[in-house]
């Protein structure tokens, strides 16, 4: 959307987007620039507050897969994979085996659908200067259409796992309500192998893409776990020495609330921190599980083993779709039925955390219940609050690289520089504080 | 710039963006439709925005905040037709939760410092604010129902939505009664069909994600329930999730409140 850059003066420019576009959820874009000094950045994000703590208070622990899910209609599976692992974290059980797969194989279909999105429709436009990509698929139509088919196979796993793509019905505690035919999962199979081919060109495309120099010594935030790419378990890690249970997540991170937004911001205890959740530090902390030939595929599309530069998260966000269609052709491979769709968990009065790997990073999730299962109180952090502050921190540094520039150009990039965080808005404000303004 | 072809505006209130993003889901026919229809101002998927009026306008999400009271006025002023898309919209969400909460309380849960944040103390459906051309339902939106209404709306037609309950569907689709041979308590029999009957199919009862149909004997629902064994507050929570300020669940969900006096 086009902003305002007027309200120029002698030296002070103010450049405003009051409706940052392609990006899920209302935010908005504040820059005030003295001279060649920035003197002020916010993003702002007047999303509406939905309060969903509140809302799952005496709400039974099986119903919050299924409430929180309506956070956010494009990361669905991610709350309900983070609810469902904290309610049996709180009930004291682990789910294994095939059922395990089934749900890394679900969680594959959300990686690959909410990544093309953005990859294509949401970030692709700005680095080839349209304002979206169906004006894009007027020039690149192949390119276009690619994405489109990429995505749409990414759905076909939400859909055959969870019943449909978005606010899917299938998962639960214990398992599933259903589980997948050994005919449903060929069919599968054989759409993912078309996929695995649209992302090996997916990989190499982004790496052809023209990137501003603007590499970031970051604090990477992301699961890690010994034997595989993370998506449901691990341990939180950092690349800068940080190693905690999710049950510790709170004693590390905190959330505040700044004046101009509706979204909290999550800081890095001690001293208040900016850190980095999402593709860019998954990649950085579990390089290592990748399977080789992934790995040489994003180095020929020109990353290392770690990419500091935000802009091409675009390509990292290519790796892991990459990622997640092989994933889901080796759980499909090694695939056994499970006696049964789900194992019977019971409740228990006791508190539960999890946090798992959202397509935009770490999504935590902690939740009080009582013996008969009724919530208590919860707690949801979810990536885009995490990022937010990161996110001001890449344009209040960026916008320098860029200050002579004339303000229809810094808007245009400072709104390139945000979308290489993919936000999230809706999920960023779904809980924030209350005033009562009756009419 | 002058245009031949309709131009089609999307909306965002309070909501999850699910439902706008049912539009970009259509990915066999996103391009097709753009082809037909000029996307003036949809800002999730296009930072270009075309003046209004419009003559179709997608309005996603619940009204929350006094601003969105205001906006949506603006939007009805701008659009030929107005069609509310998904549960939010058409019976404020799940959202509306917090309409039947003390709002005392509801301040003592959601922790401190409000003075930043500015809300209504009630979630409400886009039809209680402004006159509304057609409310799709669903939590979320079926795409084919979508793109079906919005294709009715250009050529001025009825839009060909069943209003039947999701037992049709499950008769349609070969699914075997959950709440009959499994004894297991649905919300089919009084919700109104469209989704396809996606739950049964997966072993599981229908939760009323897309609201009450016309005319539903939610009592004797109720009561059926209650035979099966469903305790009276189960009972309140089926009623009053997704679309609880729906009038028929709401009516059902009052009578199973406890706390309700």
């Amino acid at each position: 959307m086009s902003g305002d850059t007027s309200g120029k003066q002698k030296d002070t420019r103010t450049i405003k987007v009051d409706y940052l576009a392609r990006v899920e959820g209302e935010g908005a874009l504040y820059l005030k620039i003295q001279g060649n000094t920035l003197e002020e950045v916010k993003l702002k994000i007047f999303e509406p507050p939905r309060f969903f703590e509140g809302l799952l208070r005496e709400r039974k622990f099986t119903e919050a897969a299924d409430i929180t899910s309506r956070i956010c209609g494009i990361c669905p599976v991610a709350y309900q994979m983070s609810a469902i692992h904290a309610m049996e974290n709180a009930c004291g059980a682990r789910v294994m085996g095939s059922l395990r797969e089934l749900r890394r194989l679900f969680y594959c279909g959300e990686w690959i659908s909410s990544h093309t999105l953005h990859i294509y429709m949401l970030h692709a436009p700005d680095f080839l200067g349209y304002p979206s990509a169906i004006e894009m698929a007027k020039d690149f139509p192949e390119v276009v259409e690619r994405g489109l088919q990429l995505k749409k196979i990414g759905n076909e796993i939400m859909k055959l796992m969870g019943g449909r793509e978005i606010h899917p019905i299938n998962a639960r505690i214990g398992g599933f309500y259903r589980l997948p035919s050994p005919e449903e999962l060929a069919g599968l199979r054989e759409r993912l192998m078309h996929a695995r081919d649209l992302a090996f060109e997916t990989v190499k495309w982004t790496g052809t893409l023209t990137f501003p120099q603007f590499s970031q010594d970051y604090t990477f935030v992301a699961l890690h776990h010994p034997d595989e790419y993370p998506m449901n378990e691990g341990r939180i890690v950092s690349n800068k020495g940080l190693d905690i249970d999710a049950s510790e997540f709170e004693a590390h991170f905190e959330e505040q609330h700044v004046e101009h937004s509706n979204a909290l911001h999550c800081v890095m205890k001690p001293g208040d921190k900016s850190y980095h959740v999402g593709p860019m530090a998954r990649y950085a902390i579990n390089f290592d599980t990748l399977p080789d030939e992934i790995k040489q595929a994003a180095q020929a599309a020109g990353l290392g083993r770690a990419c500091y530069n935000p802009f091409q998260s675009i390509i990292v966000r290519a790796v892991e779709v990459l990622y997640a269609v092989t994933e889901a052709i080796r759980i499909i491979d090694s695939y056994t039925a499970p006696k049964h769709s789900a194992v019977d968990i019971k409740p228990r009065a006791a508190t539960g955390f999890a946090v798992t790997e959202a397509p935009r990073g770490l999504l935590y999730h902690r939740y009080k219940i009582d013996d008969h299962g009724l919530i208590e109180n919860a707690n949801i952090v979810p990536p885009t609050s995490q990022n937010q502050k990161m996110i001001q921190d890449d344009l209040s540094r960026f916008v320098l690289t860029c200050i002579e520039q004339p303000d229809e150009k810094i808007q245009y990039l400072c709104e390139q520089a945000i979308r290489n965080y993919d936000p999230c808005i809706s999920c960023a404000t779904h809980f924030l504080k209350l005033k009562v303004d009756r009419q | 710039m002058i245009s031949e072809k309709p131009k089609l505006a999307v909306w965002k209130f309070a909501s999850c963006d699910g439902c706008q993003l049912s539009l970009l889901d259509c990915e066999d026919q996103l391009l097709a439709l753009a082809d037909h229809i000029l996307i003036a101002n949809f800002p999730e998927a296009s930072r270009a925005v075309i003046d209004g009026p419009y003559d179709l306008s997608l309005v996603e999400g619940s009204i929350t905040t006094p601003d969105d009271s205001e906006r949506i006025q603006m939007v009805r002023r701008q659009s030929k037709y107005l069609i509310s898309i998904g549960a939010c919209a058409t019976s404020g969400g799940i959202q509306a939760l917090r309409n039947s909460a003390k709002v005392e309380e509801l301040i003592d849960m959601v922790y401190a410092s409000p003075q930043y944040i500015s809300t209504l103390d009630t979630s409400s459906p886009i039809s209680a604010h402004v006159k509304v051309d057609f409310e799709l339902r669903g939590c979320p939106v079926n795409k084919e129902q979508l793109l079906e209404v919005i294709n009715a709306f250009l050529h001025q037609r009825k839009p060909n939505i069943s209003p039947h309950s999701v037992c049709i569907e499950c008769k349609k689709r070969g699914t075997p009664c959950v709440m009959v041979t499994q004894g297991k308590p649905c919300m089919g029999p009084i919700t109104q069909a469209g989704c396809g009957a996606i739950c049964p199919a997966y072993h599981r009862s229908c939760f009323g994600c897309y609201g009450a149909m016309e005319s539903p004997n939610t009592q004797s629902l109720a009561s059926w329930m209650g035979k099966l064994g469903v305790a009276n507050d189960d009972i309140y929570r089926m009623f009053s999730a997704y679309n609880v300020e729906d009038p028929d669940f709401k009516q059902e969900g009052n009578r199973h409140n406890g706390d309700a006096s």
